[in-house]
């Protein structure tokens, strides 16, 4: 090791708890960087783990939970990732050099999360941004159906690089905060209650060309915003359900 | 006037020979009942909850609230609720939201249950005079110890999970700041401190006031996830998944963007005037495998310390589901039964859906011990619990501790009038309007809790004594000591409970 | 109110139950005539190596057929008779007293997990469960269990229990309250080579019933006394807890004062009342409970039964009543009055757990 504060932590053969459990121990004696090899499905690493400096960088398939309530450290997958990765995370990065499951950054309120590949259904849902907390999902492939389901802040990217269709259906349904771009068509029966399509801005431009070059960043490629044209979808009220009740008597 | 009219309800009389004029009604009636029209004071009475606050304010003890009887043809099938129901979907094509718990007539199990006292063949024990315990201990306990060595020198080879100590079996159930004002937690939490038990903190995060009371908060972790975070689940005695609520089973909640001000935003972290929706299912557990996961997710962010508790409603396979949870690492499970109260909740699930607390901790607990897996988790109940009989006959019917909402509420002055969703709750409980929530005095509010706590840890105490009983752990489940008033066999059989004379 | 009574030669030397008798009928105020019962330990030296079931026969045609064949499904039968009597009619619902003695077969137990103590625990909870006229009230080695609805000393008469000879003695005296006074609800309660004998209610017997259940035990007598034998057997049998802890597990010390213990003691009781709190007896109790190596003599914590222990030599006595105690041993060495829920364990020497 070079660094004095880098660590190397083999996965194989270990639970998860026993591996976690030395994260968390390497995190409390100071190490800033962890690389763990041979990671097979293993749960929740980094769960809960609070540290701005931290980088763990995770050869294998990370399995479900990945980064789940983390706040602050960066996390590099080489690999894919199951299900639900940022699962409520508060701030941070986790970087998929591959695909992953469903639920991708479920309730995720901060942080941003890059996924090279697609993800599957219900990516984003619930998602919601609170002053300085602001959570980004970009990712380069596909996502299926539910995408920003209930959505109540932040942003997600869709590239919808090497894929015939970008999004599945029920496109941010009871979304009700946030804005999703989708690189190529959405067709309006795609799009769920209370998603409506607003008008790509100069000013979106500028956003999405910002988390486009950093995913060129991590993941070495060269997309340019240029050659997309991109569906702006936005919840069409802050209260998509005011209408829905009457009173007892 | 429109074809789908329906009557009012509440007649509001205030005596003119006895009214001095002194616009307390008009102030304290957050509905807008009154209005000083030059010597008088008119009433809208339609607008009326009858929430009692007009009256408890009226120096002069001017004002009569009576039912307003309009009649109709009366037919035992199309009674006026249904009727009104009718009129008003009629009229607007909306889902009907009630406050407070379920409103139908069911009949209701506790009160065909009775209690066992001792005669002569064992003695009853006065709690006076002698002692008498009521600490639980609530999560995972090992099925079998395993020591080396004897006497003073044994050890310990099993190892504890972290349990919660409860000096009293009963707990001040989940309502969120949001629902309830700030007020009111800072009420319920001075008050389960002082009595050595815990409150939980609803799904709306933990707001700072909070703070100095985190060991005897329980946090919830819900379907919208609002306000968790690394140190929210840190700062708590326990964690709490809430799946369902017995009010509502199967269904999410929404809190109205108009409650959602600066304050709730905060302590929720989400972006103020938006309306704070709870899905129905939480989209990370579509299966118990995925229970486990959260589960775990959360004992591994909270380095196992905290123990994790699963709630659920009452629902017809509650027992499969409870046996699901204990077997997902989870360290209790709740259950909710459909008498269970609520802010809000559409009356048809309010009102059809879900069982009787009763039905399901017979069969929760029973479940368990069949499958020998009793030990693995403690049961919580909660939904309706009126007063010490109820859970007392709760813990013998099976249950750890037990929950209580709206007693607990009624305690600070709580009327029951079920208008929560309006936010307008003039007596400082529902609601987050400043001039309403500062009506309630948190030491006041406290100290109501308290005593109704403890007047109940000591009926439960004096019930235990006649039973003979000096230690909680001894009426839990002892289904012997209960005995059914005309509940049919059926029911019987899953209570497990003899008929009286039997 | 029941009387009950014990006594233990640590040296293994064998006396006849003459004198467990007559201390025992020197309480029979405390009883009613409906049932009495004896344990010895020790008395069948030529068998010991095998079960000696003794069990009440309604008849000597079905009943006696039908358990035969079940006890065969799981081994043998070396020998067996009826238990000899005396007086044959005297005694009021009378049932024939049989007794087996049997070695369970391996062959007949290929598949299963447990051992042949579980399968003896199997086969008794399995016939007295059927309620087919046959229930088995004694299934140890080396040991039997007496008993039937009369006085004391009318049951010692009618078992001519003068001519057993045992190291360890139990008696017990009745006057049963909560269900009739039958045959099988006479004490001593059995199961393998525990014996109980009981003085009071257990006031938590449909917790502790329903905890015992949920590990196989059937309850079938209807009566708290059944449900101790098997909570000894689970906890020292099965989960090894050593006796003394036994005793804190069902009669646990006051949350105030394990709060106040050193703290490993205090969490080795914390624990064991976390673990076992379904396992706790409440309500008034004195109880005797004795296995092959001994007795364990324990009360209700706060002593709402009776229990004297005294020692002379190397034989101690336990009994409701002192003078009972004196009866069988005028001059003591010690008699005392133990504290409520402090267990009192005596065992044979050399044998100690």
């Amino acid at each position: 090791m070079e660094h004095k504060d880098a660590k190397q932590i083999d996965a194989k053969g270990k639970d998860y708890r026993t591996l976690n459990k030395e994260i968390r121990e390497s995190v409390n004696d100071g190490i800033n960087y962890i690389t763990v090899k041979n990671v097979l499905g293993h749960r929740f690493i980094a769960d809960g783990i609070k540290n701005r400096t931290l980088r763990i960088s995770i050869f294998g398939v990370a399995g479900g939970d990945l980064g789940a309530f983390m706040d602050g450290p960066t996390i590099y997958v080489r690999g894919n990732a199951e299900h639900a990765p940022g699962n409520t995370m508060s701030s941070g990065t986790i970087i998929v050099d591959g695909d992953a499951g469903d639920c991708v950054g479920h309730s995720m309120r901060g942080g941003k999360i890059f996924v090279k590949g697609s993800v599957g259904y219900r990516v984003g849902i619930h998602m919601k941004q609170f002053q300085e907390r602001f959570p980004t999902i970009v990712i380069g492939g596909s996502a299926y159906s539910f995408l920003g389901e209930y959505m109540a802040g932040g942003i997600i990217v869709v590239l919808g690089q090497n894929c015939t269709k970008p999004v599945g259906s029920y496109v941010g349904t009871g979304i009700h905060g946030g804005t999703i771009y989708v690189a190529g068509v959405v067709d309006d029966n795609d799009l769920g209650v209370a998603a409506s399509k607003k008008e790509f801005t100069d000013e979106d431009r500028d956003i999405v060309s910002a988390l486009i070059d950093e995913y060129n960043h991590h993941f070495e490629s060269s997309i340019s915003i240029d050659e997309l044209t991109f569906t702006k979808i936005q919840p069409s009220s802050k209260r998509p359900f005011s209408n829905l009740y009457t009173t007892e008597g | 006037m429109n074809s789908n009219f329906i009557p009012t309800k509440y007649d509001v009389y205030v005596d003119p020979q006895r009214c001095r004029l002194c616009e307390r009604c008009v102030e304290n009636c957050s509905y807008g009942v009154f209005r000083r029209d030059r010597d008088r004071i008119l009433t809208f009475p339609s607008n009326c909850a009858v929430c009692h606050r007009c009256i408890s304010f009226c120096p002069a003890d001017a004002i009569t609230i009576s039912r307003r009887v309009v009649q109709y043809r009366q037919h035992p099938l199309w009674d006026e609720e249904a009727r009104e129901d009718i009129y008003n979907q009629a009229r607007t094509g909306k889902v009907i939201l009630g406050g407070m718990g379920n409103a139908k007539y069911y009949p209701n199990i506790f009160d065909r249950l009775v209690l066992d006292a001792c005669q002569i063949t064992s003695p009853s024990i006065d709690p006076l005079r002698e002692p008498m315990e009521t600490r639980v201990y609530l999560g995972k306990k090992p099925k079998q110890l395993k020591v080396s060595g004897e006497g003073n020198d044994v050890c310990l080879k099993t190892q504890l999970t972290p349990n919660l100590m409860l000096e009293t079996p009963i707990m001040v159930a989940h309502m969120s700041y949001g629902a309830v004002s700030l007020n009111t937690q800072l009420s319920f939490a001075r008050a389960v401190r002082e009595l050595g038990t815990y409150m939980g903190s609803g799904e709306g995060g933990l707001h700072k006031a909070l703070y100095p009371y985190k060991d005897n908060i329980i946090v919830q972790v819900a379907s919208g996830r609002f306000g968790v975070k690394p140190s929210y689940l840190n700062r708590a005695a326990a964690i709490e998944i809430k799946a369902g609520q017995g009010a509502k089973p199967g269904i999410g909640g929404h809190l109205p963007g108009e409650k959602v001000n600066a304050d709730i935003s905060k302590t929720r972290m989400m972006p103020e005037g938006t309306d704070a929706i709870s899905p129905a299912p939480h989209h990370d557990i579509y299966s118990i495998e995925d229970l486990a996961q959260l589960v775990r997710a959360l004992k591994e962010a909270t380095n196992w310390e905290k123990p994790v508790f699963v709630k659920i409603a009452a629902v017809h396979n509650a027992a499969a589901v409870a046996a699901g949870i204990a077997r997902a690492d989870a360290d209790a499970v709740v259950v909710d039964g459909f008498r269970g109260g609520t802010g809000a909740a559409p009356k048809v699930l309010r009102d059809n859906v879900g069982i009787p607390i009763e039905a399901a901790i017979a069969s929760i607990d029973e479940k368990l011990r069949k499958q020998g897996i009793r030990n693995e988790i403690s049961i919580i109940a909660s939904g309706g619990m009126r007063n010490s009989s109820d859970l007392t006959k709760a813990i013998a019917l099976g249950a750890d501790a037990v929950y209580v909402g709206t007693a607990a509420l009624v305690a600070m002055g709580c009327r029951v009038c079920g208008k929560c969703y309006t936010g307008l709750c003039p007596w400082g409980i529902a609601t987050q309007r400043e001039d309403l929530v500062s009506r309630l005095d948190p030491e006041r509010g406290a100290l109501q809790v308290q005593n109704l706590l403890t007047a109940w840890t000591h009926e439960l105490k004096e019930l235990m004594g006649a039973a003979g009983i000096n230690s909680i752990e001894s009426l839990r489940g002892n289904r012997d000591r209960l005995r059914g008033y005309l509940l049919d066999e059926n029911i019987l059989d899953v209570l497990d409970v003899k008929t009286v004379g039997a | 109110m029941c009387g009950i009574i014990g006594m233990l030669n640590k040296d293994g030397k064998r006396i006849d139950g003459s004198l467990i008798a007559e201390g025992l009928s020197l309480m029979d105020e405390r009883g009613n005539g409906q049932g009495a019962g004896y344990a010895a330990y020790g008395i069948y030296p030529d068998f010991k190596e095998y079960y000696a079931l003794h069990v009440f026969l309604d008849n000597l045609k079905e009943a006696k057929v039908d358990v035969e064949q079940e006890i065969e499904r799981w081994g043998y039968i070396v020998y067996s008779e009826e238990i000899p009597t005396s007086e044959k009619g005297t005694i009021e619902g009378e049932k024939i007293p049989y007794r087996y003695f049997f070695k369970p077969d391996p062959r007949k137990l290929l598949g299963r997990e447990y051992n042949e103590q579980d399968a003896i625990v199997e086969m008794v909870m399995r016939i007295n469960a059927k309620r087919s006229g046959a229930l088995v009230f004694s299934s140890g080695k080396n040991m039997g269990i007496f008993k039937a609805s009369a006085w004391p000393e009318d049951v010692a008469r009618f078992y001519k229990i003068k001519k057993y000879k045992g190291y360890m003695w139990l008696g017990h005296n009745r006057y049963p309250t909560n269900t009739p006074g039958w045959w099988g609800g006479a004490h001593p309660f059995g199961l393998l080579d525990w014996s109980v004998v009981h003085n009071g209610e257990i006031t938590s017997y449909g917790t502790n019933k329903r905890y015992v259940e949920s590990f196989g035990y059937n309850c079938t007598m209807l009566t708290d006394t059944e449900v101790v034998t098997y909570l000894f057997d689970h906890l020292i049998r099965k989960h090894q807890l050593p006796l003394g802890l036994t005793g804190n597990a069902l009669a646990p010390k006051f949350w105030n004062e394990i709060d106040a213990l050193d703290p490993n003691v205090r969490d080795v009781q914390t624990a064991l009342r976390l673990t076992y709190s379904a396992a706790a007896m409440n309500g008034p109790f004195a109880i005797v409970v004795a296995n092959t190596n001994g007795f364990i003599a324990l009360t209700d914590r706060i002593k709402l039964r009776p229990l004297v222990v005294g020692s002379k030599d190397k034989t101690v006595y336990v009994s409701s009543e002192e003078a009972a105690i004196r009866a069988m041993e005028p001059s003591l060495d010690r008699i005392y009055n133990p504290l409520a829920g402090e267990p009192v364990v005596h065992q044979l020497e050399g044998h100690a757990q």
